[in-house]
């Protein structure tokens, strides 16, 4: 009786407001609010626009190496002993995980738009060599702010941006992770507002970022979608991927929402565990708040000051989630669960040892959650787990928390 | 309905000269330190309070204020106790109008009735909220305009012809014209350009315009006065604290004595404005 009525379709967000329920929106500065509209117009006209399709098509198939596999983890299964575990291989992409797919969609939208800058925010790095990516091979100059905790852990990833001729620019306020970048990103934006194009990674922020990053993940459940009914002729009983911000979640969850039988789950940094404040689990310890532009669930304390969060996970480490992600939750249709950072350490351990595969610390989250239920599911069953990126930039960290010197 | 704001602003009009709006971070660096320049504002000068409501991700605003922020919320300070420095400030002070000025979030969670009801109660006349466009009007803007409190918004140089009047719609006690794109204090854009803008708002509306974002001096309070009906002062202030500051927060001076100094050579400024102009 007191459950809202469902809706039709789990696909019809947002609305002209940028609304998924009382999600989203467009919570910005009035310096960024005719940018914002300006994208969200020229976006309209891309989407429908055949050519800006078949350029966005042939680079993800040529550059970017789409579509990626969809792959039986027979190892991890064995090893389960459960249902049947596939992979998403995400982490087979240019530049090792999902971002480029959303990189390449966008910096189509800028050259369309006639910008001459890029700039980015990155948590764990995989966004920022993706746009880095992006913007050397079309000719943009790109700044991208990461927080100095995430420049320190994961080094790799800086220089390879230092490469593709991005600055990264260092941000030291509050814990100096994706958060304070994204502040940083915004500040930026909204000093060079004539010439620059913000590229988020995030299906997160103002209007109509959620919806655009979204779409141009989507690629990932659509073929995930047609590539287990080619395999197993027919669709997986579960589909799990990990959510920071949720980009590479949303990507796998949206062409999947209306097959009501499949059982969405999207993995959250559960730290050190959920009593204290060192986590990022906004969706099971926070409450809805307004931040970056947009309104959705956030680690925040009783005064609505923004709380830092924590998780071993770079990619995680942000106190609030795409708006969509919020809606889906409260909707009932996607479950969010948490997953601590010993339990994505040992996920991340047990998949190079069984698969050859060295996933994300993302990635892993998800992978530790597929652990904990597909023991308990029938052999029979099928489960999809996003293997968002490769965990190639990891290795200092997990080689730290080990107890190793590399 | 009239408010302290739009008093104060017929009142100068009347005299002849543009306002001296001031800005100071609530609780920064503690709440009395806070209260006691607060109360050293109109005295030196001032003829409206943005009153700084912190933000733990000020998205908007330069390292200046970002800093006071901080040192604020390290002090323990909160939205609740923001109220509380302008009902005490109150007590002393009935005519001075003041705005509040800040983010959505910490006021969303406060509860927006609730925040109204408050504000109302402790003397608040008008609300400035950086991340709340006209295109979320309904937030807090359309409920804070019934509950007779001003909602003033920011027009910025990229508020063009088209968009300004749907930004002035719902705007009561004055415009804020934002001098530049960019963050809280960077440096002061072209004036000639600043004037242009000015009049340019004035065709669309017969409320006043203050400009701010980027005034520290005098003379530059004296050249946006001339054409603007306000001019306001933020960074400049909240620096003028942070100077008297040691390392570890110790106070090295009065704060709110020199804040007071900076204030009055403003004042000055702002009253040789119209001066010059008819020069």
């Amino acid at each position: 009786m007191n459950k809202p009525a469902m809706p039709n379709s789990f696909r019809t967000g947002p609305d002209e407001q940028g609304m998924f329920g009382i999600f989203g929106g467009r919570f910005v500065a009035e310096t960024l609010m005719p940018l914002i509209l300006d994208l969200e117009e020229q976006w309209n006209k891309a989407k429908n626009d055949p050519e800006f399709k078949a350029e966005l098509q042939n680079l993800s198939t040529h550059y970017a190496g789409r579509p990626s596999k969809l792959y039986f983890a027979e190892g991890l299964t064995k090893h389960l002993g459960g249902a049947k575990v596939y992979f998403k291989r995400e982490d087979l992409n240019h530049t090792g995980s999902h971002k480029i797919n959303n990189c390449l969609g966008q910096i189509l939208l800028a050259k369309r738009m006639g910008k001459k800058r890029i700039i980015a925010e990155t948590g764990a790095g995989q966004h920022g060599v993706a746009s880095a990516t992006v913007a050397a091979r079309f000719g943009y100059p790109c700044v991208v702010y990461m927080g100095a905790t995430d420049v320190a852990r994961q080094s790799p990833n800086v220089f390879r941006m230092k490469l593709l001729g991005a600055e990264v620019r260092p941000v030291t306020a509050g814990h100096g992770t994706l958060k304070d970048a994204m502040n940083e990103a915004l500040r930026d934006w909204v000093t060079n507002v004539e010439d620059t194009y913000y590229l988020i990674g995030t299906a997160a922020g103002p209007h109509p970022y959620p919806e655009l990053v979204r779409d141009f993940q989507s690629v990932i459940g659509s073929e995930a979608r047609a590539q287990m009914l080619e395999q197993e002729g027919r669709l997986p009983d579960v589909i799990i991927a990990a959510v920071g911000g949720g980009s590479n979640a949303i990507g796998l969850f949206h062409p999947f929402l209306d097959d009501k039988d499949v059982r969405i789950i999207g993995v959250e940094a559960g730290g050190r565990g959920l009593d204290g404040v060192e986590h990022c689990a906004s969706m099971n310890a926070g409450k809805p708040g307004v931040l970056h532009g947009n309104r959705t669930y956030l680690l925040q304390n009783a005064d609505g000051q923004i709380l830092d969060g924590h998780s071993i996970s770079a990619g995680l480490d942000y106190p609030g989630v795409g708006p969509e992600h919020s809606w889906l939750r409260d909707s009932g249709r996607v479950q969010y669960e948490p997953i601590l950072d010993d339990e994505a350490l040992e996920a991340f351990q047990l998949t190079t040892r069984v698969e050859g595969i060295i996933p994300a610390l993302e990635s892993a989250h998800a992978i530790a959650h597929a652990m904990k239920i597909v023991p308990k599911m029938d052999k029979d069953q099928l489960v999809i787990v996003n293997l968002s990126g490769r965990g190639d930039k990891d290795v200092h960290t997990v080689a730290k928390m080990l107890g190793m010197e590399i | 309905m009239t408010t302290r704001i739009d008093r104060r602003m017929a009142k100068l009009k009347a005299e002849g000269r543009p306002a001296l709006v001031t800005y100071i971070m609530g609780g920064d660096p503690d709440y009395d330190t806070s209260l006691s320049i607060m109360k050293a504002l109109p005295v030196s000068g001032s003829d409206i309070i943005e009153l700084g409501m912190p933000f733990s991700d000020p998205m908007a605003d330069g390292p200046a204020i970002q800093a006071a922020g901080l040192r604020a919320l390290k002090g323990g300070h909160t939205l609740a106790r923001t109220l509380k420095m302008a009902s005490d400030f109150r007590a002393g002070d009935d005519e001075t109008p003041i705005v509040l000025m800040g983010y959505y979030n910490p006021i969303y969670i406060y509860g927006v009735d609730r925040f109204l009801a408050d504000a109302k109660a402790s003397g608040i006349d008008g609300l400035i909220v950086v991340d709340l466009p006209p295109e979320m009007d309904e937030e807090l803007c359309i409920p804070a305009l019934k509950a007779g409190v001003n909602f003033i918004r920011l027009a910025t140089p990229t508020t063009d012809d088209k968009r300004l009047p749907k930004v002035l719609e719902n705007t009561s006690g004055f415009v804020y014209y934002v001098s530049m794109t960019g963050i809280t204090g960077s440096a002061l854009a072209d004036t000639a350009k600043v004037s242009a803008a000015v009049t340019r708002i004035k065709g669309h509306t017969a409320l006043p315009v203050c400009v701010g974002f980027g005034v520290k001096t005098a003379e530059q309070a004296r050249v946006i006065g001339a054409s603007a009906d306000g001019v306001v002062v933020g960074t400049a202030i909240v620096n003028a604290i942070a100077n008297v500051l040691g390392p570890k927060g110790e106070k090295t001076a009065d704060p709110a004595e020199a804040v007071a100094t900076l204030v009055s050579g403003l004042a000055q400024g702002v009253r040789a404005a119209r001066l010059a102009a008819a020069e």
